[in-house]
C-alpha cells in the first residue's frame, strides 16, 4: 500500500481526507471505462440498425458535410495536445506556459461546438432534427440515422461543454496556486477525460461522414 | 496512517470518543456535511429502509388485493401503477444499492482496517444523487400523466405511448444508476489503495471480495441501462424512433439492452449478501471458512458469467434459436459458482462449534431461500420449461426467493450481525429470534404459493383470476401479514436496541475480522492504532483461547 506516498490535509468537522494521487488516477480510469459504455450502448444500436439498414444509412451519411467533420477532427486532435502539453508543462513546473495551453486548448473546443452548432443548424433548416415532421416522413433507416447522428453528436456534444466547464475550474486554480506541481491530478484526470471525448469523436467521424 | 492519527489525536478524537459522539453530532447540518463513511452509511439506511417499508406497504396491498378473485379494493389500471411503483421502489431504490450503500460504506473500511473510503467527498456526493434520484422517483408519482403503469422493466413500445409519466422515472432510474456507478468505483479504488499493511488480496474478508465483485459489475453494467433509458425519455419526448417498430426500431433491441444491465444487477443484489453469509457462518461456528479461495474466486466467475446471460428473459420475445440454447446453456453455468460456495458454507460448519445466535438464523436462513430461489431459477433458465412458467406466478415467487430471499435477508443478516458494532448496543435476541421465524414461516407461505399458482398457470400481473387459483392466493395473503408483521417487529426491536439496548462489547460474537478490534461503536477514524494483518481473516486460534479454554487441543 501507498501509504507513506500519501499525504493528508484537514477537511471541516474535523474529518481527515487522503490525498492519494495514484487512488485518484485508478477511479478516473473506471469512470472513463463507464463513459465508454455508456457510448458503447449508441454504437451498438448504430450496429444494430447499420446492419439492418445498409442502403439508407449510406444514403443518409451522404448529406452530412465532410469538410466540417474532417476539419473538426482536426481541431478536437489538436486540442488534445494542446492538453497534453498543458498537463506536461505544470509538471515542469511552468503554471503561467500550461495557462496557456489550457487556454489554447478552451479556445480550440469552442471552436469545435461553433462548428457544430452551423452543421447543426444547416440541418434543422432543412427539417432534419429530432421530432420534426420531416424527419418522421423520412423512410425507416434514414430517420434512424439522422436521429442516432444527432443523439450521438448531442451526447459527445455535451461532453465538450462539460470539459470546458471543468477546464475553466482548472484554470482558475492553477492561477490561484491551488493546483500546481505538488498537486496536479485534477489537471491530469481533466486531461484523460479530454482524451476520451477526443478518442469517442474519432469514432463518429467514420461512422457518420465517411461511411458512404 | 500513522500522520492521520496522531492528527484525530490532535483534534480531540481518541480512542474513547466514538464517531457518534462527536462535537456537534445531534446537529442535523453535521449529518448533511459529514464525509465519514460510517455515518454516510447510516444517512442511506434511514433513506432506504423508509423506502422499504414502502414498498413492502404496497406489496401488502398487491396481495389484500388478491385475497379473493374480483376487484377487492384496487381498480385493474390502479393495480398497473401499484405494482410497478412497488418494483421500482424496491428495486432501484432499496435491494440494488442497499447493501453496498449501507452496509458496505459501513463495514468495507472497517474490515480493511482504513479509516474511511478512498474518496469520501465522492462518497457523500453518491448520497446526493441518490436522494435527486429518489425525489426524482417521488416526484413522478404526481406530476405528469402519474404513476408509471408499465412494470419496473419499462418495456417498449408500451413504454413509449402510455400516458403515465415514465419519462421522469426512467430519469429518476438513470440518475440512481449514476450514484451506483459512482459508489462501485469508489469501492474498488478503496480496496486496490487502502487494505492495512500486509492484507493481501486473499487476506481480505470475503464479504470486501463480494463488494468488490458487485462493484465491477456496477462500474461495467449500470451504463448501458443509463443509456437505455436515457433513450426512452428521448423516445417520449422528440420521437427519435430507435426502440418504435413505427419508426423502423426494434422494441426487442430494448430488452436486449435493458437485460444487459438488469441481469447482472441481480447479482449486484445477491453477491454482497453472499459475502455477508460467508462472514457470519465461520464466526458461529469458530472455524476458519472452508475452501476460501473458491468461494472469493466464485463471486468474480458469478460476475463474469452472470454478464452473458441477460438472454434468458426473453426466451418468448422472439430471438433465434441458437441464441436461445446458447443464453440458456450459459444460465446454467452461472449455477456453478453459486453450488461452490453453497458446498464450502456447509463444510463450514461441519465440525464446527456453533453457537446459534440471531446472525446465524438469518445466515442459516438465507441459505435454504436462496437455494429455491436459485434451483426454481433453473426451470427457468430450461428452454421448454420455460415456455410453460414464462410469465406467470412462478416468476414473481422465484424472483421473490432470490431478491427478497436472497438480497433483503442477507441483509437483515448483515444487520443483525455488525448492529452492535454500528450502534454500540444490542438488540432483544429473544425478540429477534421471534421475528425471524415469523419472516421465514410468512416468507415460505407466501412466494412458495406463488410457485404452485405458477405451475397451476397463473398469469403474474393481473389484478383478478379465476376461482380455481382462490386456495393458493389465500394462502399467499395471510403469509404476507405474518411476514409483514415479521418485518415490523424486527424493526422495532432494532429501533428499541439502538436507543436504548444494553452496551455491547467490542467483539461481542467472537468475530476475527478487523472490524471486531476497534471499539464499538468505532472512533471517528475507526482504529486508535492502525491494524496490521499476519493472517488470513478468519484464524479463530486467538478466539478461541479467550473464550473456550477447555476446548482448546493442546
Amino acid at each position: 500500500m501507498s501509504h507513506e506516498a500519501s499525504s493528508t490535509m484537514d477537511q471541516p468537522h474535523g474529518h481527515v481526507v487522503h490525498v492519494d494521487p495514484e487512488g485518484g488516477k485508478t477511479s478516473m480510469w473506471l469512470f472513463l471505462f463507464t463513459e465508454l459504455l455508456l457510448f458503447g450502448g449508441l454504437f451498438l444500436i448504430y450496429g444494430v440498425y447499420r446492419h439492418m439498414y445498409e442502403p439508407a444509412f449510406h444514403h443518409a451519411a451522404a448529406e452530412l458535410n465532410k469538410v466540417m467533420g474532417v476539419t473538426n477532427t482536426l481541431v478536437l486532435l489538436t486540442s488534445s495536445l494542446t492538453m497534453v502539453l498543458s498537463v506536461n508543462s505544470l509538471q515542469r513546473n511552468q503554471p503561467k506556459r500550461s495557462m496557456n495551453f489550457l487556454v489554447i486548448t478552451l479556445l480550440l473546443s469552442a471552436v469545435f461546438l461553433v462548428i457544430k452548432f452551423f452543421e447543426w443548424s444547416a440541418k434543422y433548416h432543412h427539417g432534419i432534427f429530432p421530432g420534426t415532421e420531416h424527419l418522421h416522413a423520412m423512410e425507416h433507416g434514414e430517420g434512424l440515422f439522422f436521429n442516432l447522428y444527432f443523439m450521438m453528436t448531442g451526447l459527445h456534444g455535451i461532453h465538450v461543454v462539460i470539459g470546458m466547464i471543468v477546464m475553466l475550474v482548472v484554470l482558475a486554480k492553477i492561477r490561484s496556486g491551488a493546483v500546481n506541481v505538488n498537486s496536479n491530478g485534477i489537471l491530469e484526470y481533466t486531461g484523460l477525460y479530454w482524451h476520451l471525448v477526443d478518442l469517442i469523436w474519432i469514432f463518429l467521424l467514420p461512422l457518420f461522414y465517411l461511411t458512404t | 496512517m500513522a500522520d492521520t492519527n496522531a492528527t484525530a489525536v490532535n483534534l480531540g478524537y481518541g480512542k474513547s470518543g466514538s464517531y457518534l459522539s462527536t462535537p456537534a453530532n445531534g446537529n442535523l447540518l453535521s449529518w448533511l456535511t459529514t464525509v465519514d463513511h460510517k455515518k454516510i452509511g447510516l444517512m442511506y439506511a434511514a433513506v432506504m429502509f423508509t423506502f422499504f417499508l414502502v414498498g413492502v406497504s404496497l406489496g401488502f396491498l398487491i396481495r389484500l388485493e388478491l385475497l379473493e378473485p374480483g376487484t377487492q379494493f384496487i381498480s385493474a389500471r390502479t393495480y398497473n401503477s401499484v405494482f410497478t411503483l412497488h418494483g421500482v421502489i424496491m428495486i432501484f431504490l432499496f435491494i440494488v444499492p442497499g447493501i453496498p450503500a449501507i452496509l458496505g460504506n459501513f463495514i468495507l473500511p472497517l474490515q480493511l482496517g482504513a479509516d474511511d473510503v478512498a474518496m469520501p467527498r465522492l462518497n457523500l456526493m453518491s448520497w446526493y444523487i441518490y436522494m435527486v434520484g429518489a425525489i426524482m422517483a417521488l416526484a413522478s408519482l404526481v406530476t405528469g400523466g402519474g404513476v408509471a403503469d408499465t412494470g419496473w422493466t419499462f418495456y417498449a413500445p408500451y413504454s413509449l405511448n402510455t400516458n403515465t409519466n415514465v419519462s421522469l422515472a426512467v430519469m429518476a432510474a438513470f440518475v440512481l444508476g449514476f450514484s451506483s456507478i459512482l459508489t462501485g468505483m469508489n469501492f474498488i479504488t478503496t480496496i486496490h489503495r487502502l487494505r492495512a499493511p500486509g492484507m493481501g488480496f486473499f487476506r481480505m474478508p470475503l464479504f470486501c471480495w463480494g463488494l468488490y465483485a458487485t462493484s465491477w459489475i456496477q462500474v461495467i453494467a449500470t451504463p448501458v441501462v443509463g443509456i437505455t433509458l436515457l433513450l426512452v425519455f428521448m423516445e417520449r419526448t422528440l420521437g427519435i424512433g430507435v426502440f418504435d417498430p413505427a419508426r423502423g426500431g426494434d422494441p426487442i433491441l430494448y430488452q436486449h439492452l435493458f437485460w444487459i444491465y438488469s441481469h447482472p444487477v441481480v447479482y449486484v443484489m445477491v453477491l454482497p449478501a453472499m459475502g455477508i453469509i460467508s462472514e457470519i457462518l465461520p464466526t458461529f461456528a469458530r472455524r476458519t471458512i472452508f475452501g476460501y479461495k473458491a468461494i472469493a474466486l466464485s463471486s468474480m466467475a458469478i460476475a463474469v458469467v452472470g454478464y452473458l446471460v441477460w438472454g434468458h428473459h426473453m426466451f418468448t420475445a422472439g430471438m433465434s434459436d441458437t441464441a436461445r440454447w446458447v443464453f440458456s446453456l450459459l444460465t446454467f453455468f452461472v449455477a456453478i459458482p453459486t453450488g461452490v460456495k453453497v458446498f464450502n458454507w456447509i463444510a463450514t460448519l461441519y465440525r464446527g462449534s456453533i453457537e446459534i445466535r440471531v446472525p446465524l438464523l438469518y445466515a442459516c436462513g438465507w441459505i435454504f431461500l436462496f437455494s429455491i430461489g436459485g434451483l426454481t431459477g433453473l426451470a427457468n433458465g430450461a428452454l421448454a420449461t420455460d415456455i410453460h412458467l414464462h410469465d406467470t406466478a412462478y416468476i414473481v415467487g422465484h424472483f421473490h426467493y432470490t431478491m427478497f430471499g436472497g438480497a433483503a435477508i442477507g441483509m437483515f443478516a448483515g444487520v443483525h450481525y455488525w448492529f452492535p458494532k454500528i450502534f454500540g448496543r444490542m438488540y432483544n435476541e429473544k425478540i429477534a429470534t421471534w421475528a425471524w421465524g415469523m419472516i421465514m414461516v410468512g416468507f415460505n407461505l407466501t412466494y412458495f404459493s406463488m410457485l404452485i399458482l405458477g405451475l397451476m398457470g397463473m398469469p403474474r400481473r393481473y389484478q383478478d383470476y379465476l376461482p380455481q387459483y382462490q386456495t393458493f392466493n389465500s394462502l399467499s395473503t395471510v403469509g404476507s401479514w405474518i411476514l409483514v408483521a415479521g418485518i415490523l417487529v424486527m424493526f422495532i426491536n432494532l429501533i428499541r436496541g439502538a436507543r436504548r439496548g444494553a452496551l455491547a462489547p467490542a467483539n461481542p460474537w467472537g468475530g476475527t475480522t478487523l472490524e471486531w478490534q476497534t471499539t464499538s461503536p468505532p472512533p471517528l477514524l475507526n482504529f486508535a492504532t492502525p491494524p496490521t494483518v499476519t493472517t488470513g481473516p478468519y484464524d479463530f486460534t486467538e478466539i478461541l483461547k479467550e473464550r473456550q479454554p477447555q476446548e482448546v487441543e493442546s
